[in-house]
């Protein structure tokens, strides 16, 4: 009975509305126009925010730094990672145990001069780490050659990658896959040559870098990976060697040589062999914060911690860098948003001109529905229907535009854009919601019409 | 009790500063199952006191009862709901919807009935009608594809959709042949005759009035003869 009724008068919007195809379609291109662009504008957004994701994860923003704590001894404080904590048994730990984890690699630094042939140069970095470092950096794409294993992590084989800058710098054209280079005195085969990856967010040049077995950097190399390394690279000791020194190195040790602060501060022998840091990724930038929390828990296990005063260990992010991916993206939204309600607007105030319009137009029609027992409802139930399937027509068919627009853009710019069905679903709302509260003024002032002065209306 | 009763009706229209009285008392009874002519001068008031019987216009002073309710007292959704269920009513000037078909325009006042009809059930009263008056061949046609006197039909066959009580038709054949305002005046009879209903028509025709029961002529805003039944006919 009721459906009768509702079919009735949808059947009797449609027929107003066909009868004037060519206003329909102009009353309808505000919205069409408004919900098209919101769609297409939804569809790249959500595709170049992922892609911007993308470029923050690579910049570093999922990374996570795990320090050892601060050392203290006589009430003298050395700073975040000044102790010797963190053993590579972590990381293996943390890679197996955490699952916001993605990827994680300790790392040893080193400072000191790289020579091959007759050229020299002071690389920025040079690190000992795992074949698992590049995953963490994101940067796993090699321009040349291939990553060292985890069989000459376990050798202590000799051999490196090496970045951009070096390669430039050092071997200037030649490919320098093959080659014997020297570092702080010891001879690493260069096995691959790493993509280039720019300045980080600091300016610092990236790809002036050497990566290679951490065991090699820490047992054959003799990184003085104590209290003096830890975060502040500038109180490494830096070797540079002349000629003349070149043959016997004094860091050729395969055990660390404790200093004399070391060896003061701890006077027990150390049983296990300790890494820099720890460098972990997330899984993405939302699971930061989990990562965080299930490297806290597992380190605080392993090291038998109860207080989390007494915590050994320091866990950094990128949060400067998340925040700017956050912000970046409600402001994205926020800006889209702005321009749907805008021309949403626009549509509604055009759907609003055309009603009233059309109800000035069929005051007799009004007159003569309301002279054969139309209720003032049933007048302003007619209008306002008629409102939001207009609205609704036009909402859908900017769906269609939206999508086939930014279906093209994919296919012919090739631009990111990812299908949003909540702005579809939304889309319909908003376009119903226009029609309801925009048809209603012009709809209300039809039903206030009296029936006989409706009809003599000329 | 009877069907209709107006007592001291008034309408005056007030445009700016100058009243222009129409109706200046009017007092009538019709009974259930009359057919009546209402006949008077052009400009007498003749429409205007159709437009009040059929409850789409105010009196400026007066009772109107219709079926022992005083309709100035009744809701304006009731007396759609009257003018929907009780009345049926035949413009003047027809009043059909442009660009709509025939069938639609006949069906359309049971859109706004209460009782809900399935759309065959519309369509086969429509139609039924439509051939009664004449127009089986015409139905998909629009107004504007229609001549004066088919136009009325379609018109009369509108007013007739929801089986009324009570028919007013003003000028019902003002645009018809002598033929077919036979056929149309027929069908009135018929449907006064068969079906009980109250017919009252507006006409200037002796010719059609001496189809009627009972006359009542206006004059100058006033009953001036066919006041009550039994004095109506001469
Ligand atoms: N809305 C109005 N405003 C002012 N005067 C009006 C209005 N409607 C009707 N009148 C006046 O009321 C008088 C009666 O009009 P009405 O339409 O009732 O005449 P009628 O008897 O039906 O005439 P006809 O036979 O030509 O149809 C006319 O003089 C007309 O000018
Ligand atoms: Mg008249």
């Amino acid at each position: 009975m009721r459906l009768f009724r509702v079919m009735r008068i949808l059947r009797t919007a449609l027929r107003a509305i066909r009868k004037n195809p060519m206003r329909t379609a102009l009353t309808m291109l505000g919205i069409i126009i408004g919900v098209g662009a919101v769609i297409a504008m939804m569809e790249i957004g959500s595709g170049s925010s992922d892609a911007i994701a993308k470029t923050i994860a690579r910049m570093g923003a999922n990374t996570l730094l795990v320090l050892p704590g601060a050392a203290t001894s006589g009430g003298i404080g050395f700073g975040a990672g000044s102790s010797m904590t963190l053993t590579p048994q972590d990381c293996d730990a943390i890679i197996r145990d955490c699952p916001a984890v993605k990827s994680a690699a300790p790392l040893v630094r080193a400072r000191g001069q790289a020579v091959y042939q007759d050229r020299n140069w002071v690389p920025m970095s040079i690190y000992g780490t795992t074949a698992d470092y590049l995953s963490v950096r994101d940067w796993t794409d090699l321009s040349q050659g291939d990553v060292f294993t985890d069989k000459d992590v376990r050798n202590s084989t000799k051999v490196c990658l090496i970045g951009q800058t070096i390669a430039r710098e050092l071997f200037q054209g030649v490919s320098p896959i093959g080659k014997e280079m020297r570092v702080l005195n010891i001879s690493f085969k260069v096995v691959g040559v790493l993509s280039s990856k720019g300045a980080n967010m600091m300016g610092m040049d990236q790809d002036d870098i050497i990566l290679a077995p951490w065991t090699t950097i820490k047992f054959r190399v003799g990184a003085s990976s104590s209290t003096s390394t830890g975060s502040t690279t500038s109180s490494t000791t830096s070797t540079t060697s002349s000629p003349s020194q070149l043959y016997p190195n004094s860091q050729t040790s395969l055990y660390p040589v404790p200093s004399d602060t070391q060896a003061a501060d701890n006077p027990q022998p150390v049983r296990f062999t300790n890494v820099d840091q720890i460098v972990a990724a997330a899984n993405s930038t939302a699971e930061i914060p989990q990562a965080i929390d299930q490297i806290t828990a597992l380190l605080r296990e392993r090291h038998r911690i109860r207080d989390p005063k007494d915590d050994d260990f320091n866990i950094r992010n990128m949060t400067e860098m998340t925040n700017a991916l956050s912000s970046t993206t409600t402001l994205m939204t926020k800006l889209l948003l702005a321009v749907a309600l805008i021309s949403l607007i626009v549509g509604g105030v055009g759907i609003m001109n055309i009603m009233l319009v059309s109800v000035t137009e069929r005051t007799r029609e009004i007159g003569l529905r309301m002279a054969v027992g139309a209720r003032a409802k049933d007048i302003l139930r007619q209008f306002l229907i008629e409102a939001v399937v207009l609205c609704l027509a036009g909402g859908i068919l900017g769906i269609i535009l939206g999508c086939g627009g930014s279906y093209l853009i994919t296919r012919f710019l090739r631009w990111p854009t990812e299908t949003s069905v909540p702005a579809i679903v939304a889309s319909v709302f908003v376009s119903a919601s226009v029609g309801i509260i925009f048809g209603y003024y012009p709809a209300w002032k039809a039903s206030r019409l009296d029936p006989i002065e409706a009809l003599r209306y000329e | 009790m009877e069907l209709i009763e107006l007592k001291n009706i008034c309408k005056t229209y007030y445009m700016g500063d100058i009243d222009v009285p129409v109706l200046k008392g009017i007092t009538i009874s019709i009974s259930k199952g009359e057919f009546v002519a209402l006949m008077g001068a052009s400009g007498s008031g003749k429409s205007t006191l159709m437009n009040i019987l059929g409850c789409l216009d105010h009196p400026t002073s007066g009772e109107y009862w219709l079926e022992e309710r005083e309709i100035s007292k009744v809701s304006a959704d009731e007396r759609a709901n009257l003018r929907n269920h009780k009345i049926g009513f035949v413009f003047q000037n027809f009043n059909l919807l442009a660009r709509t078909s025939a069938l639609e325009n006949v069906m359309m006042p049971l859109s706004y009935t209460r009782e809900h009809l399935s759309d065959k059930e519309v369509k086969r009263r429509a139609e039924e009608l439509l051939n009664r008056v004449g127009l089986g061949d015409r139905m998909h046609h629009e107004p504007s594809e229609l001549s004066g006197g088919q136009q009325q039909r379609v018109a009369v066959a509108r007013s007739l959709i929801n089986r009324p009580s009570v028919l007013f038709a003003d000028e019902p054949t003002g645009n018809l042949d002598s033929k077919t305002s036979e056929e149309v005046l027929a069908m009135f009879k018929q449907l006064n005759v068969e079906e009980g209903i109250t017919v009252i028509i507006v006409t200037h025709d002796p010719n059609v009035a001496r189809h009627t029961q009972r006359q009542i002529r206006i004059h100058d805003g006033l009953i001036v003869d066919g006041q009550t039944s039994q004095g109506g006919s001469q």
